[in-house]
């Protein structure tokens, strides 16, 4: 049988996801041992767990080298990879909002700044409200842009907005809601449909139970 | 293009010319305008384009079923063609232009029941020419655009209950369904496209949650037919059906397919039937046809290659070129690759070394 390789997000949140898969019983005691490996294989030899970045984690599944990965909404969203996203874990759980400094008075008469990493969502959300934009693809330190006047608005994820409120900055309106999803690539689902299934099973119920 | 790809264009060749299938062969340029106009159609609206010299607009194809549809005269009859064509795309990964080698099959014109049982037929079997171990995966956008539409889902609606079919995405499903206020039995039909998947065999006989009306009756009714024709060629285990094979509603109606191989990630062969680009390039006839994208099998048969030849033959200044020449061909004849180099190449890996002297000894 064929290892079925699985893309964690580095961080929190994955730590989080192998909580769950190792209470269901997809055990692989190697991950616990704090070295620099990158891959760890369980004792039986049937699952591979490895970390990426977060961001990485939809392309390791769109191009076959995981067979599953957990990644959040908000990456899904903005690089609208060709995978099947199963099951919404209900962990991470943050929104994608748009954020302005407390005085801001928008007006359509004007093109809208949007600072953002998400050049994408913000650019569908705009453009089903009809709003013409002018986005500024920032990668870091988002909240800077509209204090120093770089941008009007800034589009990014809020957890409890206290980044926010620290500089000034308030959330106007939600995007959409984020939450950790988990995403499977099209061609291992046809070929290691029962292992798949049974992951995919098994983390459902933990997810009911909770 | 390697050795394996070359050996599947001439397995599926000859699959094809048996079901009387006719070779269509096209220009590598045709005009823009006919791209243009059926955008939507292709995977992307970027082109190679060039003036003519009397000034029309052309374009390096991007796609041959277009081409294929302009030139058909079908009427009465089906024409059934197949093609090995390159085409000229943009490269996901890379932005830039690729040549991509492209095999397919186009039935065009009064296409009837048979007509698709015979093109899923001869999916399946191009599948099972590349590799033993394949999936074909069957939708019917019929079933899934009659059940959308009858359950009131409407434009932007329909559009992202359509996005979460295709991606099996249930959790987003069950939300639409929930914000539209659908009754528990509409809801379940929905979740049935995403739920109701596996084998033909299995599944055609739980279709008929399907069955609302008489179009959907009669599209059920086609994908049993599917099977039985499948069946009978004992192939129907390895095809699916599988509601996320989702194709652009525009252009695609009835059934659509989805190939899959052991050991390539992505689908490499995609079709179905396209009654509305028929429509929209303006002839009165069906199309149906699929095809097999051979650049994706590329990885499929990845060999390292250990040696550059068997043998490096180097000789001293001097020597005789008959002399070395006369070396060569000994090995040659006893059935190994040879290469002659002036100097020894660190880059050359050789399982055999042989050094020729100016008096023409052999070390």
């Amino acid at each position: 049988m064929k290892a079925v390789n699985i893309a964690l997000p580095k961080g929190r949140l994955g730590e989080k996801v192998y909580e769950m898969l190792r209470n269901a019983g997809f055990k692989c005691p190697e991950i616990n041992k704090s070295d620099r490996r990158l891959i760890f294989e369980s004792d039986d030899g049937l699952l591979r767990y490895f970390w990426v970045k977060p961001s990485d984690v939809p392309i390791y599944v769109e191009r076959g080298a995981a067979d599953i990965g957990i990644a959040g909404k908000d990456i899904l969203l903005e690089y609208n990879p060709d995978v099947y996203e199963l099951l919404d874990l209900g962990i991470g759980k943050c929104r994608m909002a748009v954020a302005a400094k407390c005085d801001f008075r928008d007006s359509s008469e004007r093109t809208l700044r949007v600072a953002t990493k998400f050049t994408n969502i913000a650019r569908n959300y705009y453009e089903s409200k009809g709003r013409d934009i002018d986005i500024i693809k920032l990668n870091g330190s988002i909240e800077l842009a509209p204090i120093l006047g770089l941008s009007d608005v800034i589009v990014d994820i809020v957890e409890t907005g206290t980044t926010l409120k620290e500089n000034n900055l308030e959330p106007i309106e939600t995007v959409v809601p984020i939450s950790a999803r988990l995403i499977a690539n099209k061609a291992s689902c046809k070929f290691f449909q029962e292992e798949i299934q049974n992951i995919h099973e098994a983390l459902r119920t933990q997810c009911e139970e909770k | 293009m390697n050795i394996t790809t070359k050996s599947i264009i001439w397995k599926i060749t000859d699959l094809y010319k048996k079901y009387g299938y006719n070779q269509f062969k096209m220009n590598k340029f045709e005009e823009y305008d006919i791209y243009v106009n059926n955008k939507d159609f292709l995977k992307s609206d970027k082109m190679i384009t060039f003036t003519d010299t009397n000034g029309k607009l052309l374009a390096m194809k991007p796609d041959v079923t277009i081409s294929i549809i302009k030139n058909s005269e079908a009427k009465n009859y089906v024409e059934k063609v197949y093609y090995n064509e390159n085409v000229y795309r943009v490269s996901e990964g890379s932005y830039s232009f690729k040549e991509i080698m492209q095999s397919g099959l186009e039935c065009i014109g009064d296409i009837d029941m048979y007509n698709i049982c015979e093109t899923v037929l001869l999916a399946a079997k191009t599948l099972e020419c590349v590799c033993e171990n394949f999936v074909l995966d069957v939708s019917h956008l019929g079933i899934v655009s009659a059940i959308l539409k009858a359950a009131n889902l409407e434009n932007s609606d329909m559009k992202a209950a359509l996005e979460a079919i295709s991606s099996k995405n249930l959790p987003s499903l069950k939300e639409i369904c929930e914000r539209k206020g659908l009754s528990r039995v509409w809801s379940e039909k929905i979740y049935a496209l995403v739920n109701l998947c596996g084998p033909i065999g299995e599944i055609a006989e739980k279709m008929d949650v399907f069955c609302i009306d008489e179009k959907t009756t009669q599209a059920v009714e086609e994908l049993k037919e599917i099977c039985a024709v499948l069946s009978d060629n004992g192939i129907e285990d390895k095809v699916r059906i599988d509601f996320s094979v989702v194709n652009d509603m525009s252009y695609y109606n009835g059934i659509v397919l989805k190939g899959y191989v052991e050991g390539v990630p992505m689908g490499v062969l995609s079709g179905g039937e396209y009654d509305g680009l028929v429509k929209k390039m303006g002839k009165d006839a069906k199309g149906l046809g699929f095809a097999l994208y051979l650049d994706m099998l590329e990885r499929l048969f990845v060999q390292t290659k250990e040696y550059d030849a068997d043998v490096l033959i180097t000789y001293e200044k001097g020597t005789a070129c008959s002399e070395i020449s006369k070396v060569m061909r000994s090995y040659i004849e006893s059935g190994k690759t040879v290469t002659v180099q002036g100097n020894e190449n660190a880059n050359l890996k050789c399982r055999e070394k042989v050094f020729i002297t100016k008096a023409g000894e052999i070390k």
